[in-house]
């Protein structure tokens, strides 16, 4: 066996144990890198001579018996959000193409301060809008199952990686559903916590009260030591709840018997893919064979979720993306005859055609004469969405559905098509209106070999409840050993 | 309300865009078509429901208004596209 093709948790084992070392272990990683994405593409950055240091200080603590933790030098790789003090952060935008980061954001930090070597810098949607990576200002990633087809988004290049095991896990963002869906199109694990329960300072953002922080990994176990590091309160968030974390692994083996899982009729109408349907309806069966009730429910406002994200993430990130003018960091054109043209030109030039059209429609929502009609209103859907898990969550304790209705598609089928692609994420999206933890989990394959992902949601901070059903899942399975094959 | 060329040439100036001819039509298409589709919350009654203007689902956090320092500045510096010492540098702004 490859030491790339072990989980997170099986090499921190290994490292503890001796049989691995950490330098081993990124010299894996940077050799698979190295034979297989030139073909998968999920890297804008790799940082060899960085990954190899921490590597080798990881294991001179081993030898010593100082290790910092349970995952000290298990190599990850992180989405190009994330600012990382000295490498490239781009997120897969032109407007910042050479921007180096100044600073580590908290959970780098974090991550650093546990010993794990930061093998690079993943691709994305550009600013993280985007359900299939193609709006990456440099290239799209592929997805391993199918290179023909994407890996979904905007974490697709985070996805990627675990899939084709580039890396033992790493982290993206989830604001519309972008960990979760490309987690469901590439057979991994991708969980969104909970609003607020993993800092987002030095996360580059996208729309602040959405953003969610969270691990992709190949299982629940690996998603859940992630997830320990990185829920920890941070002064410098302000969003960032003072809650303290659970034990997420120690549970983890406690199954589904007594849980209630609710399966939202509004989740399984029409235009679900039908083997879809029917691998997630089959996973429901089998966690009630396992233990659980399933219970029919109803989130009634369910159809105005796209609508409402559509408004209130658009209108902030019109807002966020203010901040790219060109002044204090990112391209600035060098012919200018004004401040206004300056301004007008970096952006023009900068910024993509999915970004342009999500910044304008936010301006306009926001707009004099519009911000009742579009903003505000969209506020008060919100609120409705938010009560309607209210109500369900006083009678079930996770909700279950499919986390995209369709498997991965091919590589321009969509881009041409904005609210084909929007459609991508109205499973995942209410989630995120309502703050609440969602883990994608594979449940199988379709009849052309493409992964399908399974979504179960939780009450707010209630990431433990969501891993042990997740894991009560998987072990009945082995979609989680199942790799693509690619041809190094 | 439908959208018009006008529209988008304003919100294009609000966002600080300069949109070629062809860009504006084919904007004016996409986001047309998104608007309508978002007209479906007019129909939602909605009269006396609370705005969600805060995300977090507890309290909103104070702390206590102490300044610290900051030790970041010359590392941003280095990021400046353009800059004459502690300073950013821009195009003239008063003629």
């Amino acid at each position: 066996m490859a030491l790339t093709d072990l989980s997170l948790m099986e090499l921190s084992a290994q490292l503890a144990s001796g049989m691995a070392s950490s330098v081993e272990a990124t010299r894996a990683c940077l050799s698979r890198i190295g034979a297989v994405d030139g073909q998968v593409k999920a890297f804008l950055h790799v940082d060899a001579t960085g990954a190899l240091a921490a590597a080798e200080a990881s294991d001179a603590r081993r030898r010593q018996g100082r290790p910092l933790g349970p995952l000290d030098g298990v190599p990850v790789a992180l989405k190009d959000n994330f600012l990382t003090e000295g490498l490239p952060t781009t997120c897969g935008s032109k407007i910042l193409e050479g921007f180096i980061a100044p600073y580590d954001g908290t959970v780098v930090r974090l991550l650093k301060e546990a010993g794990l070597p930061l093998l690079g810098k993943l691709n994305q949607d550009e600013f993280a809008m985007g359900s299939s990576t193609e709006s990456s200002a440099f290239f799209p990633t592929h997805n391993p199952w199918d290179l023909s087809r994407t890996p979904g988004g905007s974490s697709g290049g985070s996805a990627a990686a675990v899939a084709a095991r580039e890396a033992f896990g790493t982290l993206g963002t989830d604001t519309g559903g972008s960990i979760r869906q490309p987690a469901a199109l590439t057979n991994i694990v991708g969980l969104k916590p909970t609003y607020g329960r993993v800092s987002r300072f030095g996360v580059i953002a996208f729309a602040s009260s959405l953003d969610q922080v969270g691990p992709l990994t190949r299982t629940v176990a690996d998603a859940a030591a992630l997830l320990q590091l990185l829920a920890v309160h941070d002064p410098k968030d302000s969003t960032s709840s003072p809650r303290p974390a659970e034990e997420y692994l120690a549970g983890l083996e406690g199954g589904v018997k007594g849980l209630k899982i609710g399966l939202p009729k509004e989740y399984f109408l029409e235009g679900i893919d039908s083997e879809v349907g029917a691998a997630v309806m089959a996973a429901a069966k089998q966690l009630e064979s396992l233990g659980a009730t399933l219970v029919e429910m109803s989130l009634p406002h369910t159809r105005f979720a796209l609508a409402t994200y559509y408004l209130i993430a658009t209108a902030e990130a019109s807002s966020n993306l203010a901040r790219y003018d060109g002044i204090r960091f990112g391209r600035r054109p060098k012919e200018v005859r004004g401040l206004k043209e300056l301004y007008a030109q970096t952006r023009s030039e900068g910024f993509g055609a999915e970004v342009k059209r999500r910044i304008m429609l936010g301006t306009y929502a926001l707009s004099a004469g519009y911000y009742d009609a579009y903003y505000l209103k969209a506020q008060k859907v919100r609120t409705l969405i938010r009560q309607d898990f209210e109500q369900a969550f006083a009678a079930v304790d996770l909700v279950l559905s499919p986390t995209s209705p369709v498997p991965a598609f091919k590589l321009g089928a969509k881009v041409d098509d904005p609210l084909a692609m929007y459609l991508m994420d109205v499973f995942t999206l209410p989630a995120n209106l309502a703050g609440l933890p969602g883990v994608s989990i594979p449940c199988g394959f379709t009849r052309e070999a493409l992964p399908i992902g399974l979504q179960l949601l939780g009450r707010p901070f209630a990431e433990a409840t969501l891993l042990r059903a997740a894991r009560a899942f998987e072990r009945e399975h082995d979609y989680f050993r199942r790799q693509p094959t690619l041809q190094g | 309300m439908s959208l018009t060329l006008d529209d988008v040439r304003r919100v294009a100036a609000l966002a600080r865009f300069t949109l070629s001819p062809e860009e504006e039509q084919r904007y004016l298409g996409q986001l047309s078509a998104i608007l309508e589709a978002v007209a479906e919350l007019e129909a939602l009654d909605t009269s006396g429901v609370v705005p969600t203007s805060h995300a977090t689902l507890g309290e909103v956090l104070m702390r206590e208004d102490l300044a610290q320092l900051s030790t970041v500045s010359t590392k941003v510096l280095q990021a400046a596209p353009a800059r004459v010492g502690t300073h950013f540098s821009v195009p003239k702004i008063l003629d």
